[in-house]
């Protein structure tokens, strides 16, 4: 089709090789909008859910102790684990990279933090519990990366399933 | 009725902090290559200095003491901007290829120095906001 526009096309007229940087250029431009958007969407459910999750945890532990931050970190490096394992080149679930962007930049993302455990660990030092510090930064990096390697596990034993 | 209005502002800030960490840390991992996951560290450490700062005014009654402005900014934009999940998945990987020294050196150095971030954020906005 492009080829007998071009061939009809004078010359002067003849840019074949603009008209394709053009459209590569404009692939490149959507291709990344399409992460972005991907990624933000992933974002905004992740960090409701973070945010509800610490309110419920509020509400019934109250706040002596981060359990929300802990519950959310926890929870998040199973899930994305889980869906690495599951949709990576061995898995056996098929996900477009948008939808590999939305769920593990995205939502997984947005749903962990790593600035409030720090902040958490800082005020527990700040109010003298250097002890307490101590367990959660303990308890927080052996169960991030045990539910991690969990997660990982379970979706490996399903593939070969 | 509060935790939908939280919730609202906790929105509009994981949007910033969703695209700032996803641009940074793949504008770092272009950079510096991918043997070790120096985008998602720098991440982390830059945004567990600013909570630091962020506290510090709420402590001193400043512009973050206020319930919305600290749902926006340092639940939604930080909290989303710094992630666990990648660094637990990034150090996965590294001990899955039997890089255990780099998984190892990853927990370490990310923990260690996010902890000195939010300190120095915190020492930081306590001079500079009085």
């Amino acid at each position: 089709m492009q080829d007998n526009t071009s061939s009809r096309l004078p010359a002067s007229e003849k840019h074949p090789a603009s008209r394709q940087r053009r459209s590569l250029w404009l692939q490149i431009v959507w291709d990344k909008a399409g992460s972005y958007i991907s990624v933000v969407l992933g974002s905004i459910v992740g960090a409701v859910a973070r945010f509800l999750v610490s309110v419920l945890s509020v509400s019934q532990f109250g706040d002596g102790f981060p359990w929300g931050t802990l519950f959310v970190n926890v929870t998040g490096s199973f899930a994305i684990g889980f869906y690495a394992a599951l949709t990576g080149p061995d898995g056996r679930l098929y996900a477009s990279p948008r939808q590999r962007l939305f769920v593990m930049v995205g939502f997984c993302g947005g749903y962990t933090t790593f600035s409030a455990f720090s902040l958490e660990t800082l005020r527990f030092v700040q109010s003298g519990k250097a002890d307490t510090a101590l367990v959660y930064l303990v308890v927080s990096a052996v169960t991030w990366i045990a539910s991690v390697w969990a997660g990982y596990a379970l979706a490996a034993r399903l593939n070969r399933l | 009725m509060d935790t939908i209005n939280g919730a609202m502002w906790v929105a509009l800030g994981s949007v910033l902090g969703g695209t700032a960490r996803f641009w940074l840390s793949g504008f770092v991992a272009r950079r510096v290559g991918e043997t070790f996951p120096w985008g998602t560290m720098v991440v982390n450490v830059s945004g567990a200095f600013l909570l630091g700062i962020l506290a510090a005014s709420a402590a001193g009654h400043g512009m973050f003491a206020s319930q919305e402005a600290w749902q926006f900014a340092a639940i939604g934009i930080l909290g989303t901007y710094t992630t666990v999940s990648s660094f637990s998945l990034q150090t996965l990987s590294l001990a899955r290829d039997g890089e255990m020294m780099r998984a190892a050196g990853n927990m370490v150095l990310s923990l260690s120095l996010c902890l000195g971030a939010v300190a120095c954020g915190f020492v930081a906005g306590i001079h500079v906001l009085g």
